[in-house]
């Protein structure tokens, strides 16, 4: 990403040696990048320098004469001369430290941090000996709890400012400050405000003391016994560069990793905790297997892999590829997803397969569309638009970039969405159209950029609003990156597909798509959507001739069935056995009652994964015990197209398998000699790259080349390459995926636009929040019990005209099925909508929603 | 009304102020006893300094300013009019800020100026913004002056009802609103930058330098003036009667009257207005028109020239002019013109003490050397006075004292180096630190055998103990 910039240098002279710097730089950095490290505390290379903690005094010379500066708040200058050993120096530092210490409890052997402790490895290496000080110490009540994770020791900590400007500057929840002055300053919390942040967790990982500590880490292991390798988060797409830490063969902690081009060592609370459930005892360690007998059926049992492996092979076997369908596989890591892939289409020979529940978008969308990374869509005088889900509540790391990047290099943000967001206040122009108009807004929006004639029609959103938002995006000299996902559950994929079109007209945009669960671009770039192959190859663009013609037995003879169709297949009884993996669909398909009879449908229903689910308890018959993140090696391809490693550090539990290994004892079952030579992550890979163009860079002396940053895959758009893969013929987009091709001066993209709802009635808006009802949380001990309570969210206004109380208990009623809520108001909400958290804890909101419908009109009724 | 009579000096309703004679420049109105009302300060010539500068074009108000050398009184002494200039051209909009936060130990002219001429500061910061352009005044008072703050906050009602604040003074097309602060009671916050940082609603710790002037970035980003009470209320008097006549009164480099509150040990401590440059400590001391010498039967010890942060000074001083370089050639510096005079029976250790607990209590607990050091130097003094001193505990402070501020500071004359040389050679953020320093620096260099006695003869003077950080 840098190689562009000019290549000017400053030259200074550090402890005599000439030493060349970044024009701009710190000196503490120009001097750590030459080899001589400044001892510091409350500098940190990702925040801005406050110059607090005194630690990084030097001598430095700018002509006139040494004199003491902190060298985290001093830029390089021609000329410069430091003297980091000099007596003036060590006098200051040592000081400094001894300053430091005096009121530091010195509880070491009981701390968490000892032995990975700065203060601790400092003094050790510039302090002094032994303490001069007899005075009675500063005293604190300790710990205290300042959220649900995480602990505060105000006697342990140095107010190095690092954690309240982390949570100000960095994450925007200024809940934690100083209180009091002189020597009785502490770091706290407002009164009755707990550090309910999402990131709470990184203060934790900054504090260069043991002041910080999170519950699920606590007086779990000393630093000297923990192991360490280099991973990647998994509960989102934004696939966060992690080290996972562990002792005994039991993960203990995660830690964030500074991926220059990914988190910068930040992450949420829920990436950093997720490892919990891993550990949790209620994970499946053996195959479970029950039987119909007489109209209901038996208790679980345990059986061994051979046993079920049968089984399932001979159901198969048993029926026509058509009546075969496997659902789920974003959990997954690329090696698996390929191998179940292969298993499906290669093998089955079923196109019935979909790693997204009706919750994600068109893979020719996703796929098809030029594809931004990360540093493009923050890159500094950028213009964002956000098509897609709330980035805080859904992709952590990612809104900590985004924010970055608005609030310090520039970065314009247009969004819209069917509500405000974490970002609505940073927002340039925020623009919340009626739920089902997004199209017909963005299409609007495009034609005023364009300098063309525009109708807002039924979007309910101001035309002068409008036409401030499409100035901005007519000024983006250098084009606009879409952020594009589902922002809300409740407005159908094809309307939001219809917006990216209309987008794409837009000069030089690119896509990066905000696609929510874990390794979602992996399963579709393997091919785990109907008529998709590995390397984004159409079902339609084989010939019998390709480099999948040697490696898989055969292709389906028939395009199959997306998520939905497979569901509706197996509620007529199409579908004979259906696999689930890391598929809940009860939950999280968006519609439940078609989940429900769908999965009662299907005469065989196979679970592969870590927990029971409400969907398995509910009809599966076999249930196969799948390895977690942590417990098997592999990749994961974030939402840029970035592949970097997964890596194993413990053993699963019980007899637990890999899922490439699952869908490779199954593949040699059903086919003998399919998956012959796949018997590692590492083989599976290298056919991967042999039979997906896309793969092709992926070898291992490239992973290995790229530990941290990974490997970014070939993409149309980000390698200026024409045109990705996209379905042929495909009658719902109603356009081609590149170009526009009708004339903007309609709400043009969809002919029946919704109208308002009727009178007392809400268009309903289902969002995701950060923490939800989900299995991994459920068995979150850390994260459980912060998912917020179903909450129906209506605007002030229409909270004045429905006469119902605010906090009353209510039931949304839509065509389809009814919840129970608490009505609120919320600013956020646009009048007429209605707003649900997706998987509130006893309130599913897909009990409203009718797959295929653009719009979900509700009432509210008091309960 | 007529002039009241003062006893002795002293005026009954603007207690602290002494009467005396001598040039009245900014405290003429102090004898009135309803000096703060606008129609006492129109009747006394009151906003015809306003007017006179209203007539001329701002840059010759500037260079009015810039001709009488007006030295800022808030402690560092810097010419008003060059800090003007400092503003960047074309950066709009200036703020005008008004350091009102007094606050310096021995320091209490200021509040006077405050309670009992509030107009004529208001006036000031009008001529001020109508030299440099600028259309926002904040005025900060500090936090404890409840009475400053509701006379200042009365005048600005009268004047803004009487035009002269507001929209198109005085029929002219010159505006400015004048807005009143008032800090939550911080030492600190008297620093200009923690002085912004309170004014814009955050903690009020100091800023990190550079910038080193809120000129170049100070008030919500915008270049900033910060001036001083005193050095605004100069203004109305110098356009109505011009730099040249006001640069007959005081030295050449100094000139002007200042106010010095000198407090301790004298006859008739106060408030008085001076004659700047030219007048010395032991004028000022034992002058019949002034202090009126040490209270009766004892001998001076010792006296800070300049506030609690300044490094004492010893009878052999006396005779040194009150002007800011020949104080810092000898080593210590006039500061906000607070003199606090100590005599022969003033315990060297105790008063140090006070001191230094003063800074230990108003650090604002940002950088280490500072929180932790000036502590630290209190509970060591503290436990000498209580007896338990240990004869490595002189050493130990001067020790602690060089690691807050190492190099020639606090005892710089002797190097013909400025008190607080530049870059400073502190290790903390601001002076604050280095301020605790000085007071045992002085005291052990001076009267070390006090330090001595109390270690080694354990004879500890009873001390009310209240601890550093609770309610006093």
């Amino acid at each position: 990403m840098t190689a562009t910039e000019p290549e000017t240098t400053v030259e200074i002279t550090v402890d005599g040696v000439a030493v060349e710097a970044r024009p701009g730089e710190m000196l503490i950095a120009a001097c750590e990048r030459s080899g001589t490290y400044i001892p510091r505390f409350c500098y940190h290379p990702r925040m801005s320098p406050v110059g607090m903690c005194r630690m990084c005094l030097v001598e430095v010379d700018t002509g006139r004469g040494f004199a003491l500066q902190p060298s985290c708040m001093v830029p390089v200058s021609e000329g410069m001369k430091v003297s980091t050993e000099s007596e003036v120096t060590k006098k200051a530092q040592d000081g400094v430290l001894e300053f430091l210490l005096i009121n530091h409890p010195l509880d070491c052997p009981v701390c968490d941090k000892g032995g990975e402790c700065p203060l601790q490895d400092q003094t050790m290496a510039y302090g002094p000996g032994e303490t001069r000080f007899v005075e009675e110490k500063r005293h604190f009540a300790k710990p205290i709890a300042i959220s649900e994770t995480v602990y505060l020791d105000r006697e342990r900590c140095i107010l190095c400012d690092r954690c309240t400007r982390f949570a100000d500057e960095v994450a925007g929840d200024a809940l934690i400050h100083f209180m009091g002055r002189g020597n009785h300053t502490e770091v706290n919390t407002f009164p009755d405000e707990p550090f309910a942040s999402y990131f709470s967790g990184n203060t934790v990982q900054i504090c260069p003391v043991g002041a910080l500590t999170a519950a699920p880490y606590r007086f779990k292991a000393r630093p000297w016994d923990l192991t360490e390798t280099l991973s990647t988060a998994w509960v989102d797409s934004v696939g966060a560069r992690v080290a996972v830490q562990a002792s005994r063969n039991r993960v203990l902690r995660v830690l964030g990793a500074d991926a220059d081009a990914v988190n910068w060592g930040w992450l949420t609370d829920k990436e950093r905790f997720a490892f919990e459930a891993l550990n949790s005892a209620e994970r499946l360690s053996a195959p479970m297997l029950r039987d119909a007998s007489g109209g209901g059926v038996s208790e679980w049992r345990e059986a061994g892999w051979g046993e079920a492996l049968d089984r399932i092979a001979g159901a198969v076997g048993a029926v026509p590829p058509e009546r075969v369908a496997v659902l789920g596989g974003a959990r997954l890591n690329n090696e698996a997803q390929y191998m179940w892939a292969k298993l499906a289409k290669g093998v089955i020979g079923t196109d019935n397969v979909d790693a997204q529940l009706g919750d994600g978008l068109d893979p020719a969308v996703v796929l098809g569309l030029p594809r931004a990374t990360i540093d493009d869509a923050c890159r500094p005088g950028g213009t964002v638009v956000l098509i897609g889900p709330d980035p805080k509540e859904e992709l952590g790391t990612l809104y900590l970039r985004l924010r970055h990047g608005i609030v310090n290099d520039g970065v314009k943000l247009v969004e819209v969405t069917p509500g405000a967001t974490g970002l609505s206040h940073l927002a340039q122009h925020s623009l919340h159209p009626r739920p089902g108009t997004t199209a017909a807004l963005v299409n609007a929006l495009v034609a005023a950029a364009a300098g063309d004639g525009f109708e807002t029609g039924s979007t309910g959103v101001d035309r002068s609003e409008l036409e401030a938002a499409a100035q901005c995006l007519s000024d983006a000299d250098d084009g606009v990156t879409v952020v594009l996902g589902r922002a809300s559950l409740a407005e159908g994929a094809e309307v939001v597909e219809a917006a990216a079109m209309e987008l794409s007209a837009l000069p030089s945009a690119r896509f990066l798509p905000a696609l929510r669960r874990g390794n979602v671009i992996g399963a579709l770039q393997a091919g785990l959507a109907p008529e998709l192959l590995p390397g984004r190859v159409g079902l339609d663009g084989i010939d019998g001739e390709g480099p999948l013609a040697g490696a898989w037995p055969r292709l389906p003879a028939a395009a199959g069935l997306d998520a939905a169709g497979v569901l509706r297949a197996a509620a007529r009884g199409d579908i004979d056995v259906l696999v689930l993996v890391g598929a809940d669909p009860l939950n999280d398909f968006i519609d439940r009652d078609l989940a429900y009879r769908g999965l009662r449908g299907a005469s065989l229903v196979v679970a592969v994964d870590l927990f029971m689910n409400d969907s398995s308890s509910l009809a599966a018959d076999i249930v196969l015990p799948a390895a977690g993140p942590t417990e098997c090696d592999g990749t994961f391809t974030n939402l840029e197209g970035r592949v970097s490693p997964m890596s194993r550090k413990v053993t699963p539990p019980g007899t637990s398998r890999p899922d490439w290994m699952i869908a490779a004892d199954l593949a040699e079952r059903l086919e003998p000699g399919s998956a012959e030579g796949l018997d590692s992550p590492e083989s599976i890979r290298e056919e991967l790259a042999r039979v997906s163009e896309v793969h092709a860079s992926l070898t291992e002396e490239a992973l290995n080349q790229n530990p941290v940053e990974g490997v970014l895959l070939a993409h149309p758009g980000a390698t200026g390459e024409a045109g990705g893969w996209r379905r042929s013929g495909r009658p719902t987009m109603g356009r081609s995926p590149v170009g526009r091709t009708e004339p903007a001066t309609g709400p043009a993209g969809r002919e029946d636009l919704p109208e308002a709802p009727p009178e007392g009635a809400f268009l309903l808006v289902a969002t995701r929040t950060m923490y939800d009802d989900g299995t991994m949380l459920r068995h979150c001990p850390s994260s459980h019990g912060l998912a917020p309570a179903a909450s129906a969210c209506i605007n002030p206004a229409d909270l004045d005209s429905s006469g119902l109380d605010e906090g009353a208990a209510v039931r949304i009623v839509s065509d389809f099925g009814h919840i129970e809520a608490t009505l609120t108001a919320d600013a956020g909400v646009p009048s007429g909508s209605l707003k649900v958290h997706w998987l509130a804890p006893g309130s599913p909101a897909n009990a409203l929603i009718a797959a295929g419908t653009d719009i979900t009109v509700v009432e509210v009724e008091a309960r | 009304m007529d002039p009241q009579v003062a006893v002795n000096g002293y005026i009954a309703h603007a207690p602290g102020y002494v009467h005396n004679d001598g040039p009245k420049l900014i405290t003429s109105r102090f004898v009135h006893d309803d000096s703060f009302t606008l129609a006492r300060y129109e009747a006394t010539g009151g906003y015809e300094g306003l007017r006179a500068a209203l007539e001329t074009t701002p840059a010759a108000v500037h260079d009015e300013v810039r001709a009488a050398t007006l030295l800022g009184r808030g402690g560092a002494g810097f010419p008003a009019g060059v800090k003007w200039g400092f503003l960047p051209p074309g950066k709009h909009p200036y703020y005008l800020v008004v350091n009102g936060d007094e606050s310096e130990p021995g320091t209490y002219k200021d509040r006077l100026l405050m309670e009992r001429d509030p107009h004529q500061l208001i006036e000031g910061c009008l001529i001020a913004c109508y030299a440099l352009g600028l259309q926002q005044c904040f005025l900060y008072v500090r936090g404890e002056m409840a009475v400053a703050q509701e006379r200042i906050a009365a005048a600005l009602n009268e004047a803004y009802e009487a035009g002269y604040v507001g929209r198109d003074i005085c029929g002219t097309d010159f505006s400015v609103d004048i807005v009143m602060a008032w800090g939550a009671g911080a030492y600190i916050v008297g620093e200009e930058t923690a002085l912004i940082e309170s004014l814009e609603g955050r903690r009020g710790m100091p800023r990190l330098k550079p910038p080193y002037f809120p000129a170049a970035v100070g008030l919500y980003g915008q270049p900033t003036i910060v001036n001083n009470v005193e050095t605004l209320a100069n203004l109305p008097w110098m356009m109505v009667n011009g730099a040249e006549a006001y640069c007959r009164y005081g030295s050449e480099s100094s000139p002007g009257t200042r106010m010095f509150a000198v407090s301790g040990h004298l006859r008739r401590p106060g408030v008085y207005e001076v004659e700047h440059g030219v007048t010395t400590f032991r004028e000022l001391i034992y002058g019949d028109n002034f202090c009126q010498g040490i209270r009766d039967g004892h001998e001076l010890k010792m006296f800070i020239p300049g506030g609690g942060s300044a490094p004492w000074f010893f009878p052999e001083h006396l005779d040194l002019p009150l002007e800011a370089r020949p104080v810092g050639a000898a080593g210590s510096m006039l500061g906000s013109g607070a003199i606090v005079i100590m005599d022969d029976t003033t315990d060297a250790v105790r008063a140090a003490w006070r001191v230094v607990k003063f800074f230990a209590r108003e650090s604002c607990g940002k950088c280490t050397p500072c929180r932790e050091g000036t502590t630290w130097l209190e509970q060591i003094l503290r436990r000498i006075l209580d007896g338990e001193g240990r004869p490595s505990d002189i050493d130990l402070l001067l020790d602690i004292g060089d690691n807050i501020s190492p190099g020639p500071y606090p005892v710089a004359a002797h190097n013909g180096q400025e008190a607080v040389p530049f870059p400073p050679r502190q290790t903390t953020i601001c002076p604050l630190g280095p301020s605790a320093v000085a007071p045992v620096v002085s005291t052990i260099r001076r009267f070390r055998h006090e330090y001595e006695s109390k270690i080694t003869r354990r004879d500890a003077i009873p001390i009310e103990v209240v601890p550093v950080g609770a309610s006093q």
